[in-house]
Formats: C-alpha cells, sequence, structure tokens
C-alpha cells in the first residue's frame, strides 16, 4: 500500500503545480479535478476507501462541476500576459513566508516522534465512520447541518423569483404612479 | 510446478472474470444499438435494419467496421487535449463501474464494501466527458448541450445517491454482495418502491437517454456536445451511453430485483433475463414517450424527485426503528 500512496502522492502535487502554472482556466481545473481523484487515492491508500469515496462524489463529482461549469461560461481564454503578472515574485512573498512557518511546525512535528508508525492497511469501514460521528462527534454534526440548513434558506431566498404581480406593482411606483 | 500456487490461479481467474465482463459489457453495448434499431421498428410498425445477415444481425458488424474506417477529423479550432479526453472519460468511467457488479454468487470482479459508493463516483466523474467535450469542440451547439448537461446531471444526482440510501439502510451495507444476499426472502422493490422509481428516473437522465436527452436534443441543439466528434471518438461516446443503460439496468436488477436469485433456473439465466428486461424498458420508453421541456425537468428533479426520496428515506428509517426497536 505504500508505494500507492507516494504515486498517488506523487500526482497531487505535480497536478497541483499544474493548476497553478497552467495559463488556461479550464485546464487548471482539470488539473484541480486530477488532483482531487489523487487525494482520493491517497484515502484509498490509508485504508479510508469510504472518506476517498466521498471525496470524488462531493469535490470532484458535484463542486468541481460547478467550477467547470462557471469557467465555461465565462469562457476565459488563455492570457499568458495577465498571468505572468498575477505569478511576479512579489505576490508569491506573503504566502510563501507563512507556508514556510507551517513547514517548521510541521517539521518540529516530525523531529518529536510518532512517525514510526507505518501504512498497515487496516481498513476503515462506512460503519465505523458512522458511529463515531453519530456517537462521540454527534454535537459537530448537528452544527454543521443547523450551518448548511441556514446556507440552504438563504439561498433560496437570495434566489427566488419575485411574484410578477408584485414586480409590476412596484415598478409602477418607482415611475411616480402613473396611470 | 511449484509456480502453480492456489494464490496464481485465484489471481488468473480473477483476472479471466474481470476480462469476461469488460467484454461482455462492451459487446452487449454495441449489440444493443443494433437491437434498438431494430425494436423501434418493429414498434414503429416498419422493418428497421434487416439488410445484412440473417434478419439484419449483420448489421453491428457492418456499423462497427465504418466507424472504424470513418476520417477522425479533430477541427482546428478545438481544445486538442481536451477533445481527446472527453470520449474516454466517457467510455471508461461507466465501464469501471461494472467491477461493482456480483452477477452470480461465484462471479463479479471486485468485492469492495464501499461497492454503491464507487458507482456513485464514477458516475459522478462521468460528467466531465459531456462538459469538456462539449467545451472543448469549439462550438456554440456543443457548449450549450454541455452546459444543459452539467445542470441536469449536477441536479439528478442529488436524488440519485439519495434514492439508494433506502437500500443500503435496509441492507445494513454499500457492498453489493451484501445487499443481493438480504434481498433472498423479499426483493428490495416492495419496501423500496419509491427508491426504485426515483432511482430509474435518475439513471435514465444520467445515461442521457430519452426522455432526458436534452444536451443532445437534435431540433435544438443539433446533437448537442458530441457535434465535432466523428469517427472513433464518436464511436466511443455512442457506446459508452449503451454502457450506460447496460449499467444501469444491471444495478437496478442488483439492487431492486434481488440480482440473481429466482426459481428453478440459473443464477446467470435469472441475471441476464432480468436485465433485459430493463434494457427493453429503456428502448421501449425511447420509442413512447416524448422529450419534455428542459425547464420541466429541471424542476421536477428538484420539486417532485427530491423530496420524494428525502421523504423514502425518513420513512424507511422511521419503519426500521419501530420493527426493530
Amino acid at each position: 500500500m505504500e508505494i500507492a500512496f507516494y504515486l498517488s502522492g506523487l500526482v497531487a502535487v505535480l497536478a497541483t503545480v499544474g493548476v497553478i502554472t497552467g495559463t488556461s482556466p479550464v485546464h487548471a481545473v482539470v488539473y484541480l479535478i486530477v488532483s482531487l481523484i489523487a487525494v482520493a487515492m491517497v484515502f484509498f491508500a490509508l485504508g479510508a476507501p469510504f472518506a476517498g469515496a466521498l471525496e470524488i462524489i462531493v469535490y470532484a463529482g458535484a463542486i468541481m462541476v460547478l467550477f467547470v461549469f462557471v469557467v465555461m461560461m465565462l469562457n476565459l481564454r488563455p492570457d499568458a500576459e495577465r498571468e505572468l503578472t498575477w505569478t511576479h515574485p512579489r505576490h508569491w512573498l506573503g504566502p510563501s513566508l507563512l507556508a514556510l512557518v507551517l513547514l517548521g511546525a510541521l517539521l518540529a512535528l516530525l523531529r518529536q516522534g510518532g512517525v514510526s508508525e507505518v501504512i498497515d492497511g487496516e481498513l476503515l469501514t462506512a460503519r465505523a465512520v458512522g458511529l463515531t460521528l453519530f456517537g462521540p462527534w454527534l454535537m459537530v454534526v448537528e452544527l454543521a447541518a443547523i450551518l448548511l440548513l441556514a446556507a440552504l434558506v438563504t439561498a433560496s431566498h437570495v434566489g427566488r423569483r419575485s411574484n410578477p404581480l408584485n414586480r409590476k406593482m412596484t415598478g409602477n411606483r418607482k415611475r411616480g404612479g402613473t396611470p | 510446478m511449484n509456480w502453480w500456487t492456489p494464490e496464481l490461479a485465484a489471481i488468473l481467474w480473477g483476472m479471466f472474470q474481470a476480462l469476461v465482463v469488460l467484454l461482455g459489457a462492451v459487446l452487449l453495448g454495441a449489440a444493443l444499438t443494433v437491437v434498438e434499431r431494430r425494436l423501434l421498428g418493429l414498434w414503429q410498425d416498419r422493418y428497421g435494419p434487416n439488410r445484412v445477415g440473417p434478419f439484419g444481425t449483420g448489421q453491428l458488424i457492418a456499423d462497427m467496421l465504418k466507424i472504424f474506417f470513418k476520417e477522425d477529423w479533430i477541427p482546428p479550432f478545438a481544445d486538442r487535449p481536451l477533445f481527446v479526453l472527453a470520449p474516454i472519460i466517457a467510455f471508461a468511467s461507466l465501464l469501471l463501474s461494472f467491477v461493482i457488479i456480483p452477477i452470480t454468487p461465484g462471479w463479479g470482479v471486485a468485492d469492495m464494501h464501499i461497492g454503491l459508493l464507487f458507482f456513485l463516483a464514477m458516475a459522478g466523474i462521468n460528467v466531465y466527458a459531456v462538459l469538456l467535450g462539449g467545451w472543448a469542440s469549439g462550438n456554440k451547439y456543443a457548449l450549450l448541450g454541455a452546459l444543459r448537461a452539467s445542470a441536469q446531471t449536477l441536479s439528478y444526482e442529488v436524488f440519485m445517491g439519495l434514492s439508494l440510501m433506502g437500500v443500503v439502510a435496509l441492507a445494513g451495507s454499500f457492498n453489493m454482495r451484501d445487499i443481493v444476499n438480504a434481498q433472498e426472502g423479499l426483493w428490495f422493490i416492495i419496501p423500496q418502491f419509491f427508491g426504485f422509481a426515483t432511482f430509474f428516473i435518475a439513471g435514465v437522465a444520467v445515461t442521457h437517454r430519452h426522455p432526458f436527452d436534452q444536451p443532445e436534443a437534435e431540433q435544438e441543439l443539433a446533437d448537442g456536445y458530441h457535434i465535432e466528434y466523428s469517427g472513433m471518438k464518436f464511436g466511443m461516446f455512442f457506446i459508452g451511453e449503451y454502457v450506460g443503460m447496460v449499467l444501469v439496468s444491471a444495478l437496478i436488477v442488483t439492487l431492486f430485483f434481488g440480482g440473481w436469485h429466482g426459481p428453478w433456473l440459473p443464477p446467470i439465466l435469472w441475471f441476464a433475463i432480468k436485465t433485459g428486461f430493463f434494457l427493453m424498458l429503456f428502448i421501449l420508453l425511447r420509442a413512447s414517450l416524448p422529450r419534455p421541456r428542459y425547464d420541466r425537468v429541471m424542476s421536477f428533479g428538484w420539486k417532485v424527485c427530491l423530496p420524494l426520496t428525502l421523504i423514502n428515506l425518513l420513512a424507511t428509517g422511521a419503519v426500521m426503528l419501530l420493527v426493530g426497536g
């Protein structure tokens, strides 16, 4: 399983580099999809196929479709010049510094130990995930559900189609009550 | 003979099974193109293709030869890599889903415990074939078809997953073999009738068959996303659609109609008969239903099917708690 883990990890990193360096927006999104599938493969290799399958269904199968949808609607053409100004070293400075701090933290954690555990191919089943979610983490699940419900209500409110009769009346009022 | 170990034999047997399932799915998909034309002809009181071979059975070979030797043209304004990639995704993602289908007690490719989720994941990836194909063609009709397809597939995938969760709850597993074994006494079509109805609708929508073929509506979009495709690339889209039909039929049989279970006949025959029945139903749907308006398709998905699956899931859970607890 280790070789699968490292291979898919490599693919994920390379695909993510492709997302950043590519000039064509649609190609970048396709690289991002490949990267997500590679991350799902990492989950599979770690013995968590449930998380891997959900990663593909939710991220690659649903959310990225919306990304592709929007990019296609905008119909952006590859724009190497503008891309070049965006990838100016000045813009890289802040993110690089922050990432460096994270790298330092990671190295410090790794030095402390706990890395002796190797991938043992233990299978984490959907049943185990469900029992954990609805056992000790029930509160978090409920909070997430409430948050999603609020988002749903907001989205349906923002995206609602106003009553045509109502719109006509307000339109008349705006024009100053013409007969 | 020390290299001939039981492990090697098991591996070879598994590979043989996978190969048979793969070839069977592709050949059945290809043969269906001719079967469909003949059946449509019979139902519409005409002959259909009956010139090549006895009863037109040679039409399949003639069609294959033609499509192999057609010029495979890539338009100069197309986005080449994605244009080539799209039909591969269309074909491969649906074909890969066949690994989870248990055909008989001893015959099946992979016995994954996330079985059903694997199909949903592959169905999710299958969307990109249409989307990327339509965009990469650089044609406005193809793009319109692709946009329609993405909106439609997103709407129908949401409740496709939900419609199957009732079955998963009853069987207590995502594994397809467990689901079939749980139907030994009672097929899931009876306790999960609404799940079956919504899954069938979603399955038709996912394969872009009539009456959900808005993405390729001939009258308005001149064939939609595969308008610029020719030769074998078009062939892969085309056969991919029929492979999807076989897949959805086999899934319906496995999930709701007891898979290989049945009296008297051997399991493989039962599976084949049930799958064939649903394939005929797919073709009959195309022969008999007109194409609904696009906005009606969308509002039907969101306003009828999604609430229905949610209520179905809620009722299933309630009944299971009442009976079990």
